[in-house]
């Protein structure tokens, strides 16, 4: 199970955690570390995973890292492509997977309106929106050949707020920086971004405190905040439907040219 | 961005329970490219508040195309029309709703089948200016074959014939004559137009003849709760827990029916039988436990139980057969052939399966049956099945779960028909001859000797017509020729003078006697 350490990844564990009751979660949990994650996200996550008896699988791809890839010197797109594609086709392959599950949903983006819940991957793990799988009823075709593979979403037909419904309802824990509260940041083109991992600053900017918190945990730099004093999840939820903005809006890298998150799908990441 | 004021928290834990109970409904719009579909669905989602405004903000800079809100993909934006299956979600107060979009086009029925598979309720879409076209027939013939319990006919751009009754009295009335060959009983017509909003959220006032709901007041208030199958008790088993030596558990997803510890089960395909002990969840033990819950059953004794069994109710089990009657529908570019291996995976089992016979083709604007040595993509037919292990199946009309099935190619992995169950092969001893009713379902049409009191050429014509029309027919000159013809299950045109023969029928009873058109299609039961 690919596990991103955000509210949809807690999601899905818990629902896997129901799934084997009485028995254990029989599957590995995959994280994918860019290295540029939230401090409190590892912390989190390795607290969380020791806590369930899960087992952590986390790969990263130092090749690229020790190359100096940076969101900084190489742009959004070309360090998602190397830390998070790349890393996470190399994960698979490397403990042969022939399927994994993932948290995203349907009504995240308009390329994942049309996504499968069985989603088939090529042996580049390709996803080629032309050329689905039908799916119909709940009968799921999960027959692969060697070498390809199967992303299983089961998130797909929640909506954002039944994610948060359910993190709500079964008490769910998550990472503190969903949660409202004064946060060194950085006000850059109406987004305010973290200072962490020594983030650049550019001329004139300065850090100042904001009472904010994160809509989506991605990596530090590339993942704006939303001033909010949203600070327990029924107040995130009154928030949600009082803003009405997708989440998505504050992840830089999904804006970086039309129709992006289609691409970088269509390339293998999620 | 400023913050908004947060009402306090006992508003928001009252919203969630109530959000909480809502029930779902799902479902499964089709419409013509130029229907209008899009720009419904958009009205939908954009006058109930469902769509955020950054999603909107992303699609268009200046004027809302509110089919841009669900055409996602960047190869279709290309060409301006949607081509899959794409899922959309809202809610009001009353409801939550999941649309499967899906598109019009004559070529993607394997789209339109896949958006219909889990859908309660399906939108029609009927241009009011091109009256009830081969597509809204088609949509219609795909609901009632995937069994959508609730049809709503939007009878859409009636701002562009002036909103006349007329118009919408004279599209209901052919729609439902043939809809009615259908066996769709619940069907609701509704005059609108999506692009100005009429009698889509709001009541139309430019409609004031028009008493019936808007769309989203019968999309929030048309009953479902009964659509479920709660008689039939069936569970097949997914995955058999076993954490330690002290606990052996089933999980699954109840298909229908209740569950309830100390009830008597059957377990297929071994017919033991045990009674549930309980049934086990993370939350707790459930003193019930119905459709759609998944679930963990434990039996009260050791039984050898693997994936793909089921736990039924003894004194009403499905039907256990290796040979099956199934409609499907095609979706691969490779054609079904009788005799090819294919994967058949029905409820939690794969098993190995051919297609013993192709029955008849289903023409889908006519409803004809037609004889077919193979079925295209896009083509509906009935088929006989034999699987290399039993099925433990229900008639698909009575029961969705245990109905359905999916045929996968072996060598592609690809999925390549939908099926649903007709019922169980009936075999006669082989030698047995060949019966009028097996000409029939070869040929798709019934036998008959025709009396032509006509000349040669009007014969010959009548000919024609029939042999496009997919029927066998010859023209004969004597009635004895007719008859042998006929018992060979031709349609035989016989040139003769004054009244007819014992066992003639006249070439104006074909259509009335069924022998033609119309009846072999028995009404969604039969096929």
């Amino acid at each position: 199970m690919l596990y991103s350490i955000g509210k949809d990844s807690s999601v899905m564990v818990r629902l896997a955690q129901k799934a084997f009751y009485p028995g254990k979660i029989p599957f590995p949990l995959l994280h994918i570390d860019t290295t540029y994650k939230f401090r409190e996200m590892i912390e989190f996550r390795d607290r969380f995973t020791a806590e369930i008896g899960a087992r952590l699988i986390v790969h990263t791809n130092w090749k690229a890292i020790q190359d100096g890839a940076n969101p900084f010197r190489l742009g959004t797109q070309k360090c998602c492509g190397l830390l998070k594609t790349r890393a996470l086709l190399d994960a698979l392959q490397a403990g042969g997977y022939d399927a994994a599950f993932g948290g995203a949903r349907r009504d995240e983006e308009k390329s994942r309106a049309k996504e499968r819940v069985y989603s088939f991957r090529d042996s580049f793990g390709q996803w080629d929106p032309k050329n689905q799988r039908p799916e119909l009823w709940n009968l799921y075709n999960s027959r692969v050949d060697k070498g390809e593979s199967i992303r299983v979403f089961p998130l797909s037909n929640w909506t954002e707020l039944d994610v948060w419904q359910y993190i709500h309802l079964e008490n769910i824990p998550i990472v503190p920086l969903y949660f409202a509260k004064d946060r060194e940041m950085v006000v850059r083109g109406g987004t305010l971004i973290p200072v962490e991992q020594d983030i650049p600053l550019l001329p004139g900017e300065r850090p100042q405190m904001v009472m904010c918190r994160m809509r989506s945990l991605g990596c530090s730099p590339c993942t704006g905040a939303i001033r909010s004093t949203a600070d327990t999840v029924p107040k995130i939820i009154e928030e949600m439907m009082l803003f009405r903005r997708s989440e998505r809006e504050n992840r830089v890298i999904d804006h970086d040219q039309e129709g992006s998150m289609e691409i970088k799908k269509r390339e293998g990441y999620f | 961005m400023a913050t908004a004021t947060l009402p306090n928290t006992a508003d928001i834990e009252t919203f969630l329970r109530q959000n909480e109970e809502k029930e779902l409904l799902r479902l499964s719009t089709a419409g013509s490219v130029d229907d209008g579909k899009s720009t419904l669905i958009g009205r939908l989602l954009y006058d109930s508040k469902g769509i955020y405004e950054d999603q909107l903000a992303a699609i268009s800079k200046d004027k809302v195309d509110l089919a841009l809100v669900t055409d996602g993909l960047r190869a279709e934006r290309e060409q301006g029309i949607t081509i899959d299956v794409a899922y959309r979600y809202f809610s009001t107060p009353r409801r939550k709703f999941i649309i499967a979009d899906t598109p019009g086009h004559e070529q993607y029925t394997r789209n339109m089948a896949t958006g219909a598979s889990t859908a309660n309720l399906a939108i029609i879409l009927v241009d009011a200016r091109n009256g009830v076209l081969a597509q809204s027939r088609r949509h219609a013939f795909i609901a009632s074959l995937l069994g959508i319990p609730h049809i709503v006919v939007a009878i859409n751009k009636m701002d562009l014939v002036d909103f006349r009754q007329d118009v919408f009295d004279s599209i209901q009335a052919e729609f439902s004559a043939f809809a009615s060959r259908l066996g769709l009983d619940d069907l609701y017509f509704i005059p609108l137009s999506a692009l100005l909003g009429d009698n889509v959220v709001e009541p139309s006032r430019n409609m004031p003849w028009y008493s019936g709901q808007c769309l989203l007041d019968h999309l929030e208030t048309v009953p479902i709760a009964t659509d479920r199958n709660l008689a039939d008790m069936r569970f097949p088993v997914q995955y058999v827990l076993r954490p330690n030596l002290d606990f052996r558990g089933y999980a699954g997803q109840v298909a229908s029916g209740f569950i309830q510890p100390g009830d008597e089960v059957m377990v297929l395909p071994s017919r033991r039988t045990s009674r549930v002990r309980s049934i086990v969840t993370y939350d707790g033990d459930l003193p019930k436990a119905f459709p759609p819950m998944s679930v963990t059953v434990t039996l009260e004794h050791e039984i050898d139980i693997s994936r793909g069994d089921m736990l039924v109710a003894p004194e009403n089990p499905p039907l256990v057969d290796r040979h099956i009657e199934a409609t499907v529908v095609w979706m691969n570019a490779r054609p079904l052939e009788p005799k090819r291996q294919y994967l058949l995976k029905h409820t939690t089992q794969q098993v190995r399966a051919s297609v013993a016979a192709i029955r008849h083709r289903i023409e889908i604007h006519g409803l004809r049956h037609e004889a077919a040595a193979e079925l295209k993509l896009n083509e509906i037919g009935a088929v006989a099945i034999e699987t290399f292990r039993p099925l433990y199946f229900d008639p698909y009309r009575r029961n969705r779960a245990t109905g359905a099935f999916i045929l996968i190619d072996p060598l592609t992995n690809e999925t390549v028909g939908a099926g649903m169950i007709t019922g169980s092969t009936e075999r006669e001893s082989s030698g047995h001859r060949v019966t009028a009713e097996e000409r029939h379902a070869r040929l798709g049409h019934r036998a008959a000797a025709v009396w032509f009191t006509g000349d040669a050429d009007e014969a010959h014509a009548l000919e024609r017509r029939l042999f496009d029309g997919g029927c066998v027919v010859n023209v004969v000159t004597s009635a004895a020729m007719a008859r042998v013809s006929a018992e060979a299950g031709l349609i035989s045109i016989c040139l003769g003078a004054g009244d007819p023969p014992d066992g003639f029928v006249l070439p104006e009873d074909l259509e009335a006697l069924g022998i033609i058109d119309g009846e072999p299609f028995t009404g969604g039961a039969g096929i």
